[in-house]
């Protein structure tokens, strides 16, 4: 199914070239729109009601900003998307896939298969602050700080045993001085407000970094 | 310190069994002691096959296992770790019967013996506390599969004795493990973010955010994790699950650490994980993870 990029400028799920936005068309059934304006992108979709799908890059906030909601009845052609990434850090390979209730199976089914065309995992979640990666690892990240704060263990035997004992390709600590402090900061602090859970709230750690700019 | 040479083993399940082959593999004259011959004869079959698995391999050759074999020992006599200069105890997770092992150990073993606890969610120091030597106490939290993985957590409990914490450490050095130094602290290190982080992905499908199977996608393509949460939930079992939220919930109240409701439905609903056939996956067979 042929589809086009809008992009918007400053995407974070592709700040280089990717099979994805390279293998797009002039026009398509399938539109994705990208960037950190995707409201601007939207008003520039001819037609928008007749496409198959319309996917909409999001950063932390919810699809429901872009489509209105209606009493949990809402969905439609147009879903959201990220491609996970930490920080500074590369985008991954994975996409989470944003829908709501009522978000109409076809245009489930060519995102999907949009992304899996371009070399892309695809993980199908409903439209909630974090999605899901965010909303499972901003709590462990805050925790290993205010563990390593605590006293717990040095960071290098922290990052060490979660290496060691389960598997992980990086312990925490290494993984969020890769990344950017700072940018975890913006992301907990930002679920924090979204979601009013404390697990949410910045560790020390990540404020001080965010503060020093 | 003593040097040590012998080491005593107490407990001969799941943990216990793997310990002692990491210790006889290492060249320790082991012994093993459970209250049951039958976890004895049981764990000396699987360490005989394991041994044979490992020279099949090219890891050991024939007449090491032999040796091996030689220096590993099961006894259903306590009286015999009177031999050793170690003993980690390896038996159910209940202070009460952790307690009544070590007093008994204590009039057993010589004064110099140290003790350690392999225990996931006690406390070292209430262990130690009633084992008669708190100052030569400490805790080596191996991880399962012991005699392949080779992580242990160590921790020194209040009233440990700097000179037993470094002998326990370089005898652990000494096993071929890799020893990571944590505080006395519920969960240590490893289960200390673990336990939240799979009640967290149990509580993100409680909340209708995503399927369990998209959710396991998600993070091993984001994170690049071996496995997702409600793969390795399904492995930990959640009779097990909730054992460890109730003891980590317990001495912690952290209310990430709090057992997901779901996990008690699903165990009425008998899906215990890989082990009932099925958890949050349906599994064809309940074979073990690796078997
Ligand atoms: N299973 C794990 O993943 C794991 C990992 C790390 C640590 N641990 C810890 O290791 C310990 C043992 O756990 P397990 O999973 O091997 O349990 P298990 O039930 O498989 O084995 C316990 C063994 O101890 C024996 N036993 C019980 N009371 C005894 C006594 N008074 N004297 C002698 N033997 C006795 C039992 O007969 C049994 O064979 C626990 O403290 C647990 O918290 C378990």
């Amino acid at each position: 199914m042929p589809y086009c990029v809008i992009d918007t400028g400053a995407s974070r799920s592709f700040p280089a070239a990717h099979a994805l936005t390279q293998g797009a068309a002039e026009d398509g059934e399938v539109v994705v729109v990208i960037g950190a304006e995707v409201k601007r992108g939207l008003t520039r979709i001819r037609e928008r009601e007749q496409k198959t799908a319309v996917v909409l890059e999001l950063g932390t906030e919810c699809l429901g900003v872009y489509t209105g909601e209606a009493r949990g009845t809402e969905g439609s052609n147009v879903l959201g998307f990220a491609r996970f990434r930490l920080g500074e850090g590369e985008p991954s390979n994975l996409v989470e896939l944003v829908r709501q209730p009522n978000t109409a199976p076809a245009a489930l089914a060519a995102a999907k298969n949009l992304f899996e065309g371009a070399g892309l995992a695809v993980a199908v979640c409903n439209d909630f602050p974090g999605r899901i990666v965010d909303r499972l690892i901003r709590p462990y990240l805050n925790a290993a700080l205010r563990r390593l704060d605590e006293g717990l263990a040095t960071a290098d035997a922290m990052d060490t045993t979660l290496k060691l004992g389960l598997g992980y390709p990086e312990g925490p600590i290494a993984l969020l001085e890769r990344t950017g402090l700072a940018a975890h900061f913006d992301v907990t602090q930002a679920l924090y407000e979204a979601l009013g859970d404390a697990a949410y709230a910045p560790a020390r750690r990540a404020r001080v970094a965010k503060q020093r700019g | 310190m003593a040097e040590i040479r012998t080491v005593g083993v107490a407990g001969c399940g799941t943990m216990g069994a793997g310990i002692a082959i990491v210790a006889a593999r290492a060249g320790f004259r082991t012994l093993v002691y459970d209250t049951r011959a039958d976890a004895l004869a049981t764990a000396r079959r699987q360490s005989e096959a394991f041994f044979a698995k490992s020279v099949e391999r090219g890891k050991l050759k024939q007449d090491q296992v032999a040796t091996i074999l030689g220096n590993l020992v099961g006894t259903t006599d306590l009286r015999d770790f009177k031999a050793c200069d170690l003993v980690i105890e390896a038996v159910f997770e209940d202070l009460k019967v952790k307690h009544a092992l070590f007093a008994e150990l204590n009039d057993i073993c010589p004064p110099q013996t140290i003790f350690a606890s392999n225990t996931s969610t006690l406390s070292i120091t209430e262990i130690a506390g009633g084992s008669g030597r708190g100052e030569r106490f400490a805790g080596m939290h191996f991880c399962l599969p012991a005699q392949l993985m080779k992580l242990v957590e160590m921790s020194p409990g209040l009233n440990t004795s700097e000179a037993t914490f470094q002998a326990a450490w370089d005898f652990c050095k000494a096993l071929g493990q890799h020893p990571v130094k944590t505080k006395d602290s519920p969960g240590f290190i490893l289960n200390y973010f673990l336990i939240p982080f799979n009640n967290d992905a149990i509580r993100l499908v409680e909340s209708g955010v995503a399927e369990p199977a998209e959710i396991d996608k998600a993070i091993k393509g984001a994170m690049g994790y071996a496995m997702g949460p409600f793969e390795l939930l399904d492995l930990v079992g959640m009779d097990t699950q909730l054992l460890l939220c109730e003891a980590m919930h317990g001495s912690t109240h952290e209310p990430r650490a709090a057992c997901p409701p779901l996990v008690k439905r699903m165990i009425a609903a008998g899906r215990l994980g890989r082990k009932s056939g099925r958890g949050f996956h349906a599994y064809k067979d309940s074979k073990m993870f690796g078997s």
